[in-house]
């Protein structure tokens, strides 16, 4: 019983609910956003170091006995990924102070991150089936009002279609929850754990591991239901898109990893299976999307596909490598991809378009961004000793050591076009003639937006080489997906 | 009973189907809608009809419903009823800005407007 493990998901929530009055004081806002962010950080911070030592903390809502009550769990997994979110929100925050507008300010785009904080650090942190449906439908709201907020047509119109998808995908995430209650009368997830070891009925358990894979699949944007992805997220301005890019579609990954690893393990042979297929089959659409468009803001779109693909790969390898590996790149690919967001922001803000073509010779002019982009391209693929390395070396080891040689050469020939459509980037925005410059770039901004983007570059150099210092944190997350009776006892026994 | 709610949910579902693949924006709302009713009587059936008294344990009862269905539903039902209201908003301000309800006019990227 422990309810410091809830502050990351009340202080945001309580945060946004202050940020809802004064909202024409723009000072104010920011001011309580930076610090409720501040405060959630370092309970977030307290709470990963607490799960080290203590292993992880379990509280039950109402102090019901434990299959009865909402549990909520906090494991080194989740712990570290709740840190994670409130660490890039921070920055994708200060980020926005130069570039997301003085309208929107005032019309709840604080309050909206801060209640999508809420309900990501709530899916990360639940510990039961329906309430992480809850929680989802927080995040899709807060997200429905970021996506929307300006009302520019493009926006309008891509949220519509954002908002049906997802309507569907909830109602399916409903129909899904009903058929697993009805086969194991109970929602909390360790118990659900431990009863579909009791039960022996393979053949409705594995309907239902496929229809949560639908379901968060949807979410996670895997192949072949990830075409809403590319329209929906180049709709909103660029802090709301290195949010969505960074966070979203990491909950539904997330989400995958834990049903895969704790609940569906009875039938390896086909669940396993199709997520390998899919996740290469999702590689391989997210490569042929990243080489076809010569608009930067889909070329990073579409490496998210191909991130989402890499890190399911690893976690169908169902062995320690590849999990430890697949906790390393999902935390990887959030912090880089929020940080390539915040660069393609800052080069469409100081070239006035998205089109690669117009663009060009921004090495002489803004050198400095030119380097961090690069770092960023090369951590991206995974260039050692950057970020990238350590998670994909350890995904493409598990791939060996579960024997699936030919789709792990698959997995890294991925790495190549990846490099291959970032350096695109590179080569068209930064090198040859000098391309379109916008005449309105002013200094101030660009290094308003510039420092954060900088910074956050610098962390994701120190998450690569600090990988040795991190291994112990990821070596406990992959302990808890590699066995889920670590997870299940400690919730059976928690609540008592 | 279970036969016969499996019906509704499976027409339910078939008609939320029929209007989402329309192209009128309100056609397809209101198919979002009949699509969560049929979740949330799915919900009910599979908690099962059995038990006769009301969920309130008091000394005697037995044989009472399962609670827990109904609480899925409840919290279910409120969220899709902020959902409609949202999305039913938004398309009334997508209709005045883009001037249509109709989908297969909503297509297009930034470049073609």
């Amino acid at each position: 019983m422990n309810n410091f493990l809830l502050f990351p998901i009340i202080i945001p929530f309580f945060f946004a609910m202050i940020l809802m009055f004064g909202r024409n004081n723009i000072a104010y806002q920011r001011i309580t956003t930076l610090f409720g962010l501040v405060l959630s950080i370092i309970c977030a911070a307290g709470l990963v170091s607490k799960v080290y030592e203590d292993g992880p903390q379990i509280v039950t809502f109402g102090n019901w006995p434990v299959p009865f009550g909402i549990t909520m769990v906090s494991d080194m997994v989740s712990a570290l990924l709740v840190l994670t979110t409130l660490i890039l929100a921070l920055f994708i925050v200060w980020y926005g102070f130069a570039s997301i507008g003085k309208e929107r300010e005032k019309f709840f785009y604080y309050s909206g991150i801060m209640f999508i904080l809420t309900g990501v650090n709530g899916a990360f942190t639940t510990g039961d089936i329906f309430n992480l449906f809850v929680f989802f439908e927080v995040l899709l709201m807060s997200s429905y009002l970021l996506i929307v907020l300006g009302g520019e047509k493009a926006q309008l119109r891509e949220s519509i279609k954002y908002i049906l998808v997802n309507v569907i995908s909830s109602a399916l995430f409903v129909i899904t929850v009903a058929y697993l209650y009805s086969v194991v009368g109970t929602l909390n997830m360790a118990d659900i754990s431990l009863k579909i070891a009791e039960i022996d009925q393979p053949g409705i358990l594995t309907v239902i591991a496929v229809l949560f894979l639908l379901v968060f699949g949807m979410k996670a944007a895997i192949f072949p239901i990830y075409f809403w992805l590319p329209s929906a997220y180049s709709a909103p301005p660029i802090p709301v898109l290195a949010l969505f890019g960074a966070l979203l579609t990491k909950v539904g990954v997330y989400s995958i990893t834990r049903t895969y690893t704790l609940f569906f393990t009875h039938d390896l042979s086909f669940t396993h299976e199709l997520l390998l297929i899919l996740s290469i089959l999702t590689i391989v659409a997210g490569c042929i999307g990243a080489l076809a468009h010569f608009d930067v803001k889909q070329i990073i779109i579409y490496n998210i596909v191909i991130a989402v693909g890499v890190i399911l790969f690893g976690v169908a390898q169902m062995n320690e490598a590849g999990l430890e590996g697949a906790v390393l790149y999902l935390i990887h690919d959030m912090i880089i991809k929020a940080a390539l967001f915040m660069l393609i922001g800052i080069v469409i803000y100081v070239t006035g378009t998205t089109n690669l073509r117009k663009m060009g010779g921004l090495m002489k002019t803004y050198p400095a961004l030119g380097w961090f982009y690069l770092i960023a391209a090369f951590g991206l693929v995974g260039v050692p000793p950057l970020s990238g390395f350590i998670g994909k070396l350890l995904i493409v080891r598990g791939g060996f050591e579960a024997a699936n040689t030919w789709t792990t050469i698959l997995v890294l020939a991925s790495s190549i076009i990846v490099l291959l459509s970032a350096m695109r980037i590179f080569i068209y925005a930064f090198w040859g003639e000098q391309g379109q410059l916008s005449s309105k770039v002013q200094k101030n901004k660009y290094n308003r937006l510039f420092i954060p983007t900088a910074l956050l570059v610098v962390l994701s150099i120190f998450y690569g080489i600090g990988t040795e210092w991190l291994m112990p944190f990821m070596g406990d997350a992959a302990k808890v997906l590699v066995d889920p009776s670590i997870y299940t006892n400690a919730v059976m026994k928690g609540g008592n | 009973m279970e036969i016969v709610m499996a019906f509704v949910c499976g027409f339910l579902f078939m008609a939320a189907i029929y209007l989402i693949l329309s192209r009128s924006l309100l056609r397809i709302i209101i198919g979002t809608g009949l699509l969560s009713h049929g979740a949330h009587l799915l919900i009910l059936t599979m908690g099962s009809f059995k038990g006769s008294a009301p969920p309130v344990l008091s000394d005697g009862v037995t044989d009472f419903v399962d609670p827990l269905p109904q609480a899925l539903i409840l919290t279910a039902i409120v969220i899709s009823f902020g959902v409609t209201a949202f999305i039913l908003v938004l398309a009334y301000r997508a209709y005045h800005e883009l001037k249509t309800d109709d989908m297969t006019l909503m297509k297009g990227s930034e470049d073609n407007e």
